[in-house]
């Protein structure tokens, strides 16, 4: 394995496994705060219990997605000493304010955790929805961060260096908006099916089990609105995409051979030596409706690029698809959970709409790693799209496949524990004859 | 001249020194769970545990902060830093990835007595090797062996004169124990102000007090050391014009935060141990300056751009007027009067 390879492996398994906890620090302070503010309302004591052990699920989380962040920033230079010599300066400025971001979210989630007995109850609330509110916002400047990589802008390039540096124009590049939109959307959407898929799954053994339906309500409402408005997000970055950076889109659609009406592509294998796609379903001018919103557009194929600058062709074509199949399956589970929902009907005794969820539950997640492979993987060779290549910006530090077994083994050993300790969580969660009574103490 | 770049290494140095007391008796807390003894064993272990719980996440993210501030406003000097060191910078990361999860899984994690034990024992050995990496970092800046000549190709120096040489000396060895004994201290400090009032405020007493003697003796090896291995930092502390303030005012935040532990006056002892702390933080931060990442790299030359420093400014003016509310809410919520809950 060379060490320009073993560095990207390190940079991409340290991504995907703080992206997990980074998306669950967006998305459950949003149902802790609703649980809470529902039992504030109701007087529920079922809502209060909830709240309660969602947050201690949400503590290890949270604390194992502070360090993996650390290590992140940490590998920005360890890994990519070039690239942050050369851009440091243009993209610090999405990473300062996240550091106050995450700050702000650290702080108040660690009033929130242990302050239940502290503070008033409307102080409390507060501190909550500060961490469902610095928590977003983090994310959001880590991923305009990103879109800076994807389509840099603020800058003069002389003599291949940045000159004449504006790093307010860097964060307003054109793939901020898309991005950020699609990735808030996407851990709201994953964090409450991933929570709902799990409240079904014990509600299926246990129907009438007053604490895990209210989960499911709460967990669905963050959830399925998220989830069924994600297509037309995923729309919006579609036709960026096409815009701003055509070889990634020919990647993702395996689009070989530039056309006028060009078909999508689903599935299928891609050949680069043949330049097409084998097995796969054809839609008639299904790419250049989706990329363009017109029946007969052109659609740039990778032949209009130098075969040195295709992305892995294969790889992120599946991972596309694996995002849009799976995405697909989320809004459309998500519209029928809203109609029942507004229908007044009872989902806990629906068996087969509460499979669908269980089912469902890891698919926002699995979603979300498919979709950063596809923006990271669809990139290369580019760290700086266009600019500056990912293999010039690695360090000179030989040996680098032993930091990255490493790290894989230390995350796959405690991704091992995390789902272990929230496996135990769950399992103590309360019976049905346990929460009723509860509920007609609080009645 | 105070440049823009300046404040904002200035800054930087503050947030470290943030860290250094806040997230540094963090570390310290791990020593003493590791060196939990006698009848209170438990309580000990315990009252470390809670002490730590509500605040050590916000104290860690003082080093998140130093980090983008460093990429932001001093790209070259980072990259160069993060080529030199990325073997300990590695080791430091791992020790603080499992220094925190540990944490966590102990406190969330089962019931059982053994598994708890385990954990406690990764957190705190972690917390042992963790300052002691981070300290031999600080060493290897210090001493001034970090050339960014050396990676240019046609340096052609061996891996372990580039990876290696620069951090593995005796003199980095001596900062890293004394940051160990520098956070053991504080922690201990800190401790005997959250026992209040219970057997345990004796214990953490006699522990400060072990851990001064400790810093006392590895400070004068340090100093001895970088007679040899860390020129510009023997200069500074010999011969510059702040020695003899720096030493005196040093000198009297030990004296008082030993005074002021023999005596039990817990409070004042915790302001002189973090004057004391921060006193020889920023003797070493006046020893080298003006360089960011000596023997080359100073701080005006290889800051960012004007426009992306002043941007930077104007962004920790705002971030300060969320953050320092924030964090006195924090700790006003946690670590002052009260009970226990």
């Amino acid at each position: 394995m060379s060490d320009l390879l073993a560095a990207r492996s390190q940079m991409g398994v340290s991504l995907a496994f703080h992206i997990i906890f980074a998306v669950v620090g967006i998305g459950m302070p949003a149902l802790m705060v609703i649980a809470e503010y529902r039992w504030h309302r109701s007087g529920d004591a079922v809502y209060l219990e909830l709240a309660k052990r969602w947050a201690k699920g949400t503590a290890i989380l949270f604390a194992v997605g502070a360090v993996s962040g650390t290590v992140i920033s940490f590998e920005l230079g360890l890994l990519w000493p070039e690239f942050m010599r050369q851009a440091g300066a243009i993209i610090g400025m999405p990473f300062s304010l996240e550091g106050f971001a995450f700050f702000t979210e650290a702080i108040f989630l660690g009033v929130y955790l242990y302050g239940w007995e502290r503070i008033s109850p409307r102080a409390h609330i507060a501190a909550g929805t500060m961490v469902a509110l610095s928590g977003a916002l983090s994310g959001i400047f880590v991923v305009i961060a990103n879109a800076w990589m994807n389509t840099p802008r603020g800058f003069a390039l002389v003599g291949g260096r940045f000159t004449n540096i504006d790093p307010i124009r860097a964060m307003m590049t054109p793939a901020a908006f898309p991005q950020t939109l699609h990735m808030t959307l996407a851990a709201y959407a994953a964090t409450g099916f991933a929570v709902a898929g799990i409240h079904a799954f014990m509600l299926l053994r246990d129907p009438r089990n007053a604490f895990h339906r209210r989960a499911l309500a709460v967990a669905l409402m963050v959830g399925a609105p998220a989830a069924l408005v994600q297509p037309v997000s995923g729309d919006i970055s579609a036709r960026y995409v096409a815009g701003q950076q055509p070889a990634k889109l020919a990647a993702m659609e395996a689009h070989f051979v530039t056309a006028r009406g060009a078909p999508l592509v689903v599935g299928g294998v891609p050949s680069v030596t043949e330049r097409r796609t084998k097995y796969a379903i054809e839609i008639p001018h299904g790419l250049s409706l989706l990329a363009f919103h017109e029946w007969n557009a052109e659609v740039k194929g990778l032949d209009r690029f130098p075969r040195d600058v295709w992305p892995n062709v294969a790889a992120v074509h599946l991972a596309f698809d694996v995002m849009v199949g799976l995405g697909t399956f989320l809004a459309v589970l998500s519209a029928v959970i809203l109609i029942s929902g507004w229908r007044k009907r009872d989902l806990a005794t629906h068996r087969w709409l509460l499979t669908a969820i269980a089912i469902a539950s890891p698919m926002g997640f699995v979603c979300i790693e498919a979709g950063w492979a596809v923006t990271e993987l669809g990139r290369q060779p580019w760290v700086i799209y266009g600019i500056l290549r990912t293999k010039d910006a690695v360090t000179p530090m030989p040996g680098l496949i032993v930091p990255f077994i490493s790290f894989t083994v230390l995350y796959i050993f405690l991704g091992v524990i995390v789902a272990y300790l929230l496996y135990q969580q769950v399992l103590r969660s309360p019976r049905g004859d346990d929460a009723v009574p509860e509920r007609a103490r609080a009645a | 001249m105070l440049t823009s770049a300046v404040i904002i290494a200035g800054i930087i140095m503050l947030s470290l020194n943030a860290y250094v007391l806040l997230a540094g008796a963090d570390f310290g807390g791990g020593v003493w769970d590791f060196l939990a003894t006698g009848p209170r064993r438990q309580a000990q272990r315990d009252l470390i545990s809670h002490a730590l719980a509500p605040i050590w996440e916000a104290n860690h993210v003082w080093l998140i902060l130093v980090i983008v501030l460093l990429f932001t406003c001093f790209p070259l000097a980072f990259s160069t830093f993060a080529i030199a060191l990325h073997i300990p910078l590695t080791l430091m990361l791992f020790g603080i990835v499992l220094r925190g999860s540990a944490f966590v899984f102990r406190s969330y994690g089962s019931d059982e007595n053994a598994t708890q034990e385990r954990w406690g024992r990764v957190f705190a050995i972690a917390s042992i090797v963790t300052p002691v990496l981070l300290g031999m970092c600080v060493g290897a800046i210090a001493t001034g062996n970090i050339d960014p000549a050396i990676f240019t190709s046609d340096f052609g120096g061996s891996f372990a004169d580039q990876f290696i040489a620069p951090w593995l000396t005796t003199f980095g060895l001596g900062v890293g124990l004394l940051a160990l004994a520098l956070f053991s201290f504080l922690a201990a400090v800190y401790l005997t102000i959250e026992a209040e009032g219970t057997e345990l405020q004796e214990d953490f007493r006699a522990r400060a007090l072990w851990a001064a003697a400790a810093v006392f003796v590895i400070a004068f090896g340090v100093l001895g050391l970088s007679m040899r291995e860390a020129p510009m930092v023997r200069r500074a502390l010999t011969g510059g014009p702040f020695a003899l303030p720096f030493h005196i005012v040093t000198g009297i935040a030990a004296l008082t935060a030993i005074w002021a532990l023999v005596t039990r006056r817990f409070r004042l002892a915790r302001v002189a141990a973090a004057a004391q702390v921060t006193f020889i933080l920023w003797g070493w931060a006046v020893a080298q300056f003006p360089y960011i990442l000596p023997p080359s790299l100073t701080i005006d030359a290889t800051a960012a751009p004007q426009r992306t420093l002043t941007l930077t400014l104007w962004g920790l003016a705002v971030g300060a007027c969320v953050l320092f509310p924030s964090l006195y809410y924090l700790f006003r919520v946690f670590k002052m009067g009260g009970q226990r809950g």
